[in-house]
């Protein structure tokens, strides 16, 4: 398939390597990926901070770097959860029928990585090798806007060598949020608390998770106690081969 | 409610997160009632289609709430009660006031109730020498320790039984020895509250329901308490919000089912009372409804935020959320808290006077994903940060960075330009390969989280100095 590559201003500025993870994994299985490089931020900051009108800009960006696409994916569940379920309220915000029709269009194109790999795809066993004890974080815009149930776990479960730990409490969000982590960080740092002693009761040293977003609020606690876990995006493990 | 502007969320919050025991109190109890809210629901296989019921009547509630109210102002009438509309809280306080100076009493007791506590009612009693008095077990101990409740439906979740067993012993136990076993700390206040029961002549009540087809009002609750309070007094008041309101006996159907399991977990509480007007020789005599607005119609008028009048109040969305968790009740500023209290009061105050209650939420979905009227949270929360940034003023500092954001993001060159200028700029404040510290309104994140600076090259270089080779190689 014909894969365009939405990296998400995230991962292409912060997290570089998993775009470049995202990228090798899919052409092992096969695929052609394009970056089309107009691409910037998909305005999930903005909407969800209340700057929902200077997110329109944005939105009608997206449409246009994308629209063409026969498949669009993201290493981020939070960035296409943007796509599909905030998009359309934007483009309606903007009184815009043509912006409205294009998003409509859009959105059933726009895929989260495991969410392409298995229900579009149709693969689980990817040919990755990850000799390590992994734990999952189930990021709230996995579980709870994509709905992508066990979608990465079953990826996980395919790694050769893997030892993967299930995370207490799964599903209790780690407090990042957006501008929450910096508008109420004292609940958020307090939410992190939590969320960190149940990764290190896992006893697991990696930490993964679908978004690098809430990977980079606990892994910063995590570095800043120095506590010996790291962490990855589910692409870097997936891209991972014995050979 | 005060008419003064409410503290700002995430200072409040800090009490409350600094407060070891408090946040073992709440961590305790919210994962037990959610434990045993999830395991009641999972035994509904039409629990689903019960939640989308509960929205669509509240859905049609809202849009004829119009001639609903005049329908149940007639049925209350007609089966010998009497209403009162009260346009905001003060209007409300002094209809119950008059009422119940003139049935004659100094004291009155009190089944638990938000909306009393909304506009503030035992205070205002007090004014005029009325004595209220809270029969629910927790509402009683938050009376006795003079406090606000943190819970619409555990009011005294903040405090844990050897803080109840020395409140007690400090008030309606005094001299008493007095174990903190559960049982008998509600013997104690059995005591004490059965005097308050028999020696009352006027009781105030909220309604969990009303019905606009035969002006039936319904109490929901736990101990018992209610019941002593709806039948034993001559004079009844209610005090309701308009929202209240369903439109047939039937839909109990539907909201007996929704309201229980979300709120205690249970598939049906203990007591259910149902009255109906007056009825002769058997119960209150004197029956009087207050309808209350204060806000209401407000919110009724927004399209998106209208939905939050369908809440039911069975804090279901309290005990699932992470920042309730954590923060208590207390830092949302009003009686009601946590997500529903964070969409609710801001649209009842006015959203100048709790502009930071949209942003005490991190949007994780777990309070949409329990609300039994399938309230979607997150959305009206997202509508009031919309609000918040539109009536902002033009210096504020982040709507100029958001501004200039937007501007930046728009263009793939600015956007390019401005990766360039980060690296550039944080070389500030690496301090051995990470970021410990960052300015301004960054600060908060750097409190607890080290950064990793900005890597040396993007996505976007990798994938053209990739391009590059690769072409280099092909010719």
């Amino acid at each position: 398939m014909r894969v365009a590559l939405f990296i998400t201003c995230f991962n292409d500025t912060l997290f570089p390597g998993v775009g470049v993870a995202t990228t090798r994994l899919l052409e092992r299985l096969g695929h052609t990926v394009d970056f089309p490089e107009a691409q910037t931020c998909c305005g999930q900051m903005h909407f969800n901070t209340g700057y929902q009108r200077e997110s329109i800009p944005l939105v009608r960006h997206f449409v246009e770097t994308f629209g063409d696409a026969e498949v669009i994916v993201a290493p981020s569940a939070s960035c296409v959860g943007m796509v599909r379920e905030l998009y359309p309220k934007a483009a309606a915000l903007s009184g815009d029928v043509g912006l409205v029709s294009a998003v409509e269009r859009l959105i059933p194109r726009v895929y989260e990585l495991g969410e392409f790999l298995v229900n579009r795809a149709g693969v689980v066993e990817v040919g990755a090798y990850f000799p390590h004890r992994v734990t999952y974080h189930a990021t709230c815009h996995s579980l709870r806007v994509l709905h992508l149930g066990e979608i990465p776990m079953r990826l996980l479960g395919a790694v050769k060598g893997i030892e993967l730990v299930e995370l207490p409490n799964i599903a209790e969000c780690c407090g990042f949020g957006g501008t929450f982590s910096v508008k109420n960080a004292d609940t958020s740092v307090a939410m992190l608390g939590d969320k960190a002693r149940a990764v290190l009761d896992t006893g697991a040293e990696v930490l993964c998770a679908a978004d690098t977003s809430c990977l980079m609020h606990i892994g910063g606690g995590l570095h800043r106690l120095r506590a010996g876990v790291r962490t990855m995006h589910l692409a870097e493990i997936l891209a991972n081969t014995e050979v | 409610m005060p008419t003064q502007r409410l503290p700002a969320f995430p200072d409040a919050a800090k009490v409350a997160l600094a407060d070891t025991q408090l946040r073992r109190n709440l961590a305790k109890a919210t994962t037990t009632i959610r434990d045993k809210r999830a395991r009641m629901v999972g035994e509904l296989p039409d629990w689903e289609a019960l939640r989308a019921a509960g929205s669509a009547i509240k859905a049609d509630v809202m849009r004829h709430l119009d001639r609903y109210l005049l329908q149940l102002e007639e049925a209350v009438t007609r089966a010998g009660g009497h209403v009162h509309w009260a346009h905001d809280a003060d209007e409300a306080n002094s209809i119950i006031t008059e009422l119940v100076k003139a049935a004659g009493a100094q004291r009155v007791v009190k089944v638990k109730s938000l909306t009393t506590d909304e506009i503030g009612m035992n205070a205002a009693l007090q004014r005029a020498g009325i004595t209220a008095i809270e029969t629910d077990l927790a509402e009683l101990i938050i009376q006795l320790a003079g406090e606000k409740s943190s819970h619409i439906l555990v009011p005294a979740i903040h405090k844990n039984r050897s803080e109840i067993r020395d409140l007690f012993r400090r008030t309606i136990a005094r001299g008493q020895d007095l174990t903190d076993s559960p049982p008998e700390l509600a013997a104690v206040a059995r005591r004490y509250l059965r005097e308050q029961f028999l020696a009352a002549d006027v009781a105030v009540s909220g309604a969990n329901f009303a019905v606009a087809e035969t002006g039936t009002v319904a109490v929901v609750e736990s101990e018992g308490n209610g019941r002593m309070c709806l039948t034993l007094p001559r004079t009844l008041i209610t005090v309701m919000g308009i929202e209240k309101l369903l439109p047939r006996f039937e839909d109990f159907e539907v909201f007996l089912q929704l309201l229980p399991r979300s709120s205690t977990g249970e598939r049906m509480n203990p007591y259910t009372s149902l009255w109906t007007g007056v009825t002769p020789g058997d119960g209150p005599q004197t029956f009087h409804l207050v309808l209350l607005d204060n806000g209401r119609t407000h919110v009724l008028a927004d399209g998106v935020g209208r939905q939050t009048l369908h809440c039911i109040r069975c804090s279901a969305c309290l005990n699932i959320c992470p920042v309730y968790a954590r923060t208590g009740g207390h830092a949302y500023g009003s009686v009601y808290p946590g997500p529903i209290g964070a969409i609710l009061t801001p649209q009842l105050l006015g959203l100048d006077r709790a502009k930071t209650l949209p942003y005490a939420s991190s949007l994780c979905g777990a309070c949409y994903e329990v609300c039994p009227v399938r309230i979607n949270i997150p959305e009206v929360l997202l509508h009031l940060r919309g609000e918040v940034t539109q009536h902002a003023s033009l210096f504020d500092l982040e709507g100029i960075a958001m501004r200039q954001l937007a501007t930046v993001f728009a263009s793939p060159a600015r956007y390019e330009r401005a990766q360039k200028l980060g690296r550039f700029g944080q070389k500030l404040f690496v301090r051995d390969g990470s970021i410990r510290s960052l300015p301004g309104m960054l600060a908060g994140w750097s409190s607890a989280r080290d950064l990793a600076p900005l890597p040396k090259q993007s996505f976007r270089e990798w994938w053209r100095a990739r391009n590059a080779t690769e072409k280099e190689r092909s010719s």
